[in-house]
């Protein structure tokens, strides 16, 4: 009844006709041009923000009580100016504005990864308690241990590395799904923020108060000290992201799909979450928890590049503009007043959250 | 390459935690046909195509690619000659076409091998074949069912890989988009001799664009070959506990079943097999 087809003789060349090599020319010459479009537009955003990230650092450079012009600030930096004028730059506002472009940095690429890896925008580490975890471990090293300075970075950095470690335990079960991340990662947050809450009132008032200063995420007072720690992190850690990255585009479309794509999806995923938790355990070392900065730099990296796939760049330098941003708000918006950035960044990122639960729930996707 | 690729599987057992859904089956799959999977609802059908293509790894026995074990080969090695398109793959958020088929090209790609002109064309001729060039720089998450699975197809075809693997390509299709995809992988078949699997819903299509049949039942195999000389109506019977009539497709000539319910029936047929809740009301 059926009729049995010839095996086929395979013809690697084409899967459209012989006939069809000039449409085949021109659907290559299509792919190509739109590929390049596309690549044009991710290069013009990341050059732009570049551009924007050194201009507020300008401006963050020679704001101050000893206001600077900037053409003495651009002296001052390659070392033409005079010797005042060089060390309130380069020693006391320098570092201040490295560390914060990098901690944008750090936090920017995390979030980035998180919420791809977890396909999910909540799934940043300022949601599901890697932060939390980091602020915990520090405020226990302030108040408990009575630890100040590097050490503090230290504890922080271990606490958003066991968090994020006890985290994936929890939330295993063969394999790490999203949503089981998310709702596991927001329990973890709400009970390390308590913790955090207890030590607080169990500590004399002015130890609390340099943790309190210390978790609403600050750059006042950082010296090159902090800088190079944060410097010879971002080194190791940079080379990882651009290497993980690529399997990233294929853990995007789902595991089976990965898996297919020839991806080994639990390496890749632990190796992406290990970096990520990495990069916000350092920032957070750096600055104290920077509310929102992860959270908000890779869905506004996306819609400037308009979906250009994971913009990562992009983030990293949306993530430096909107720390240096912020920092210089602080600084200098309210007369009188000085803000730390954290706040700021938490006054930006706190509506945004709310939209995007509101957007979520309205037409089902997302959370 | 002389060869094309051989897969097969030996006393496979497959399941998800204590719960065994593939109980101990052997397969060959033709190379440079079209093989085609079908059963009822959790007869194990899609679980052994996530077996063969090494997204689940076997509790026992083993999937051989060109004799080898699967899960021993490096699996990007194994993404250049096996693809496999899961039911419901992800499109990330705001991404468009041609970015979206581009990932297909992953296992080609490496440290010293970036993206090349190779690859523009692979794209280039996958979102021909599919008929998706004009949607090219198109957001995946405007498009309709129908033009979002010849995306996906694509992407698949990008890997360019003589096995490709498909689970359940035509669900939520209308019926035009079924036949389009189809014959799209029928295409594939003839110009460029890939070996196609599929899982497929829909007996009757099937059976008219199977060179092999296999019909699963309770996690093994219950019959396989040419649909003509696999398909009865006891087969039918047993597979799926349903009475029914085949009779030659007027198109094709495959077998077409046509299912005997309790309502509807103009004629008298034999007791339906399974259906014996037939109560009074029936006839």
């Amino acid at each position: 009844m059926t009729t049995r087809l010839p095996t086929p003789t395979p013809d690697r060349t084409a899967l459209v006709g012989a006939d069809d090599g000039a449409d085949l020319l021109r659907a290559r010459r299509a792919v190509s041009a739109a590929r390049l479009r596309r690549g044009g537009r991710a290069t013009a955003v990341s050059l732009v923000l570049a551009v924007a990230v050194v201009l507020v650092l300008g401006v963050s450079l020679s704001l101050g009580e000893f206001p600077i012009p900037l053409p003495d600030v651009a002296a001052s930096l390659v070392g033409l100016a005079d010797p005042a004028t060089e060390f309130v730059v380069r020693d006391l506002r320098l570092p201040r504005a490295l560390v914060g472009v990098l901690v944008g940095v750090a936090l920017g690429l995390s979030g980035g990864l998180f919420q791809s890896v977890v396909r999910n925008p909540l799934a940043s580490p300022d949601i599901i308690g890697i932060t939390s975890g980091a602020s915990a471990s520090a405020v226990f090293g302030m108040v408990v241990l009575g630890l100040g300075g590097v050490a503090v970075s230290v504890s922080a950095l271990a606490g958003a590395m066991l968090t994020a470690l006890a985290i994936y335990l929890l939330a295993w079960r063969r394999g790490v799904s999203g949503y089981r991340l998310v709702l596991v990662g927001i329990g973890a947050a709400a009970i390390l923020n308590s913790a955090v809450s207890y030590l607080m009132t169990r500590s004399r008032v002015d130890t609390a108060q340099q943790a309190l200063a210390w978790m609403t995420g600050s750059l006042n007072a950082r010296t090159w000290d902090h800088l190079v720690p944060l410097v010879i992190g971002m080194a190791v850690l940079l080379p990882l992201v651009v290497a993980f990255s690529r399997p990233l585009r294929a853990l995007q479309l789902g595991d089976d799909a990965a898996t297919s794509l020839g991806v080994g999806v639990e390496r890749a995923r632990l190796g992406l979450v290990l970096v990520a938790v990495a990069l916000a355990g350092l920032a957070t070392a750096a600055a104290g928890p920077v509310a929102f900065v992860a959270f908000l730099s890779a869905p506004i990296a996306r819609r400037l590049t308009r979906g250009a796939g994971l913009a990562l760049l992009p983030s990293a330098l949306v993530g430096a503009l909107v720390v240096v941003l912020g920092d210089l708000a602080g600084q200098h918006l309210v007369s009188g007043a000085q803000f730390p950035v954290g706040v700021v960044t938490g006054a930006v990122g706190a509506p945004y959250l709310l939209w995007l639960l509101a957007v979520s729930n309205r037409v089902g996707r997302g959370g | 390459m002389t060869d094309r690729h051989t897969l097969r599987a030996e006393d496979l057992r497959l399941g998800y935690g204590n719960r065994e859904v593939v109980r101990g089956l052997s397969v060959d799959i033709p190379p440079g046909r079209v093989t085609v999977i079908v059963g009822a609802n959790a007869c194990g059908k899609s679980t052994l195509l996530r077996g063969l293509a090494r997204l689940l790894p076997p509790s026992e026995g083993a999937v051989l690619l060109d004799g080898r074990d699967i899960n021993s080969l490096p699996t990007k090695a194994v993404a250049t000659v096996l693809g496999l398109l899961p039911q419901t793959p992800t499109a990330p958020e705001g991404i468009r076409v041609a970015d979206l088929v581009g990932r297909g090209r992953y296992p080609h790609q490496g440290w010293f091998r970036q993206w090349n002109r190779g690859d523009d064309e692979a794209v280039a001729e996958a979102l021909l074949a599919t008929g998706t060039l004009d949607l090219a720089s198109r957001p995946v998450d405007e498009l309709s069912g129908g033009q979002r699975q010849r995306v996906w197809i694509a992407m698949a075809l990008a890997q360019r890989t003589d096995l490709l693997l498909l689970d359940e390509p035509t669900t939520y299709l209308d019926i035009n988009h079924q036949v389009e995809v189809l014959d799209l992988l029928t295409d594939l078949n003839r110009r460029r001799g890939s070996t196609v699997v599929l899982v497929l819903h829909d007996l009757n299509l099937a059976c008219r664009y199977a060179d092999h049949l296999i019909a699963m039942k309770d996690g093994l195999i219950v019959a396989q070959g040419a649909p003509g000389e696999v398909v009865t109506e006891d087969v039918v019977a047993d597979v799926f506990g349903m009475a029914s009539r085949v009779v030659p497709d007027p198109v094709s000539g495959t077998p077409l079943i046509v299912p005997i319910g309790r309502h509807h029936v103009a004629h008298a047929h034999p007791v339906p097999v399974g259906g014996d809740r037939t109560t009074g009301l029936s006839g």
